[in-house]
């Protein structure tokens, strides 16, 4: 079963995100993870939702998320290259004395320190998905107290020409 | 709807509609039903649907009222399936709107185009669980192709316009608006949109050149072919088509049972219902075909019976369906055609000619000689399927037949050969007993002059019998055969055959007497215990005008033969005793 990363094109209307979700649960389809929040048009949201399913099983899901009426459009970004960021907050069990060292551990990462407290901080990294979990493999040395991360937000390619990629 | 149209509507109706006049959002509604041509309104009203009730006082439309909400949604559903036209009808909120529930499921299961409109509670009060409040634009989410909440009462002509669009067009399917009570009240300038615009919203029906000439060179080289035929031939009224194209490239046809009627059941190269309760020579054409062309069909698992691997394992499969979706979702296909039958087929005709299949169609002939359907006939006792051979006998086929579920369901679809489109009538996606009776009464609605009868079980009649009120009403001249077997007969059969003879829970002897029953309503009821007397009620039935019920009652421990388990494959076939 291979990750994919689907870019939906939805109304923004009260009660699209159900319909989406009921979906993937009526037709037996997991939802790894979704993100939801405006777009470059007034009136549409992009859903970035991550799921499972091999070739035939995503193309039979794009084809019944287009049937939806208030589908706009629907992409499978994993069919080109794709970027793809996802947020992560971090809250490690440190106290001050130990900042720089952890300051030593986040740099490479390109994440920050964002709050410090006597006894715990927390620690904000964007990235892909691995990457985050390579860095919480590290913090967690440290004992993690609290992890929140968003979904994927995630866009193709300048490179690929928009018909390239798989659209339905 | 053209704008001639529109304006014949106008002038018809009863007080002429005035465009710009200020309204209620009620009298909004009426009047885009009217524009939309809805003649009959299928109905049970309640405290949130008053003011749409009040429009309706003394108005132009046909409302029937019946006696439950399961009863006014079956109704407006087989007055669609009948005609092609959108059903109506209306509930009130909560419970009323529930009670819609089985048959909205029922109508998108087996795409049949529907408008339901319920009421709710007015907004001020939506979300804080006020009396007779239900969610249920939420609760119909996965079983409506579309649904609408309504949020002012300017949107409502928009959204009437946009969903007799959606329902009818691409592949048909129930739309449900809701209108909380302040919306139906509130007042706006009347207008109707004279065209629709949802964007992300396709209904492509035209298929590609491309695609039917790939259509046309796979179907051209098979030497043993045949066309399996499902619902979308009715739905898209592509049946003169498939004859044409059929006879034109020498093709027998399969019929999936939603698609009986779309090929005459008579004709030369017609073969009849696959699957679970198909016949021997269906069956036998699917696993010795080179060559599977389904039309309008979601190949389901009462044909596959869920082993997709081994279905067809000889053939390639060529698929063309209205729904893209519908390609490739249950079996493997080789050629795929998105677009509407009756256009596709349009497309192909000119530039098909015969296959080289006349050894194939004469072995399916020897087939069919050998294995027709059977069952042993009993001097004394009714046999049930004696009953539909007699119904199909006496109408020459030519009946509008709808069915509710179970034994008396298959027997109907195997042993009454449909000779038109729309004239079988059966709930065979969801299976829903209570359906038959109810939705006989909106297509003898839709049909006045035809012979319209319901097929039924004990069980499946007595889930909305109370429609007895609404014939006899409105003198509705449906025929009622009961195929009474005194117990739940599907259920029974499967207990038999794989649950060791325990017959858990399917005892009906303890049913009222039918013919009381009929009459209680002011209906005629007739009964039948021999053959003889089967034959001497039905006629009295038919002659009769108006409604009629007859209990049938036939021998209980009938079986539906040919029969497939579950779990078995096409080959696996039982085919009864003889
Ligand atoms: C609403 C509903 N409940 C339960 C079932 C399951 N079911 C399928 S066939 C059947 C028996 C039907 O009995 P009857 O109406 O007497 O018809 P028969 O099979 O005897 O012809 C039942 C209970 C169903 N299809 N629909």
């Amino acid at each position: 079963m291979q990750q994919q990363t689907l870019a939906v094109l939805v109304n923004d209307y009260p009660g699209v995100l159900t319909r989406v979700s009921t979906l993937f649960g009526q037709r037996a389809f997991n939802i790894d993870s979704i993100t939801v929040g405006g777009t470059e048009e007034a009136g549409l949201s992009r859903m970035i939702i991550t799921t499972g399913g091999d070739d035939r099983q995503i193309d039979q899901l794009m084809k019944q998320l287009n049937k939806l009426i208030d589908v706009i459009s629907v992409t499978n970004l994993s069919a080109n290259s794709y970027v793809s960021r996802e947020l992560a907050l971090i809250k490690v069990s440190a106290s001050p004395s130990q900042l720089a060292e952890l300051n030593g551990i986040v740099e490479p990462f390109r994440a920050a320190i964002v709050d410090v407290g006597p006894t715990s901080l927390i620690v904000q990294v964007t990235g892909d998905t691995e990457k985050i979990d390579a860095l919480l493999v590290l913090l967690q040395n440290y004992g993690v107290l609290e992890l929140t991360r968003t979904g994927s937000v995630a866009m193709a390619r300048s490179i690929v020409p928009a018909t390239a990629a798989a659209t339905v | 709807m053209s704008v001639e149209m529109a304006e014949m509507q106008k002038k018809n109706s009863i007080p002429p509609i005035q465009f710009g006049e200020e309204v209620t959002g009620a009298e909004t509604l009426l009047r885009c039903l009217l524009l939309e041509q809805v003649e009959y309104i299928f109905g049970y009203p309640g405290g949130a649907v008053l003011p749409i009730y009040d429009s309706l006082y003394g108005s132009y439309f046909k409302h029937i009222l019946t006696r439950h909400e399961q009863g006014a949604i079956h109704a407006a559903d087989g007055y669609a399936r009948a005609t092609g036209k959108p059903g109506v009808c209306i509930a009130t909120s909560g419970p009323g709107a529930t009670n819609l529930v089985t048959g909205i499921a029922t109508a998108q299961m087996d795409s049949v185009p529907l408008v339901c409109i319920t009421g709710n509670v007015a907004q001020s009060l939506i979300g804080t669980d006020a009396f007779q409040e239900a969610n249920i634009t939420g609760i119909t989410v996965p079983i409506t192709k579309h649904s609408y909440f309504v949020r002012d009462v300017r949107d409502l002509p928009r959204i009437v316009k946009e969903a007799f669009h959606i329902a009818t067009t691409g592949r048909p399917g129930p739309v449900l608006i809701d209108i909380p009570k302040d919306v139906a009240n509130a007042i706006a300038p009347f207008s109707y949109p004279e065209t629709v615009n949802i964007r992300g919203y396709r209904a492509e029906v035209v298929p590609s050149d491309e695609d039917v000439q790939n259509f046309v060179a796979a179907v051209q080289s098979a030497k043993r072919p045949v066309i399996m035929a499902g619902g979308g031939i009715i739905a898209a009224s592509a049946d003169q088509e498939l004859l044409a194209f059929a006879e034109k490239a020498r093709i027998p046809v399969i019929n999936t049972f939603m698609g009986l009627g779309g090929f005459p059941g008579v004709h030369e190269l017609s073969l009849g219902m696959p699957g679970m309760h198909g016949n021997f020579t269906a069956n036998q054409a699917l696993l010795n075909a080179d060559c599977v062309i389904g039309l309008g069909v979601r190949f389901d698992d009462r044909i596959t019976m869920g082993r997709t691997k081994e279905f067809a394992p000889n053939a390639r499969i060529v698929h063309v369906d209205i729904d893209p979706a519908e390609l490739g979702k249950n079996v493997s296909t080789a050629v795929t055609v998105t677009g509407d039958v009756k256009n596709t087929l349009e497309k192909a005709i000119p530039h098909v000619t015969a296959c080289d299949s006349e050894a194939w169609i004469k072995q399916l002939k020897d087939w069919q000689q050998k294995q027709p359907y059977k069952y042993k006939k009993d001097g004394d006792t009714i046999k049930p399927q004696a009953v539909i051979e007699l119904l199909y006998r006496s109408t020459d086929g030519e009946a509008i037949v709808t069915t509710d579920v179970g034994q008396h369901q298959m027997w109907t679809a195997q042993y009454y050969k449909f000779k038109n489109a729309r004239s079988f009538i059966s709930s065979g996606g969801l299976g829903t007993m209570g359906f038959g009776f109810p939705a006989a009464i909106g297509a003898q609605i839709a049909h006045p002059e035809r012979t319209t009868i319901a097929v039924v079980g004990d069980g499946g009649f007595q889930m909305t019998n109370q429609e007895l009120a609404i014939v006899s009403q409105y003198n509705i001249p449906v025929k009622v055969a009961i195929v009474n077997n005194q117990c739940l007969g599907m259920v029974r059969q499967w207990q038999e055959l794989f649950y060791d003879n325990r017959y858990s829970q399917i005892d009906l002897t303890c049913s009222p007497d039918f013919v009381k029953l009929a009459e209680a309503y002011g209906v005629k009821g007739l009964r039948a215990t021999t053959p003889e007397e089967a034959e001497a009620a039905w006629a009295e039935a038919l002659a009769h005008d108006g409604p009629v019920v007859v209990d049938f009652r036939v021998a209980q421990e009938e079986n539906v033969y040919p029969m497939v388990a579950a779990g078995n494959t096409l080959d696996q076939m039982e085919l009864g005793d003889d």
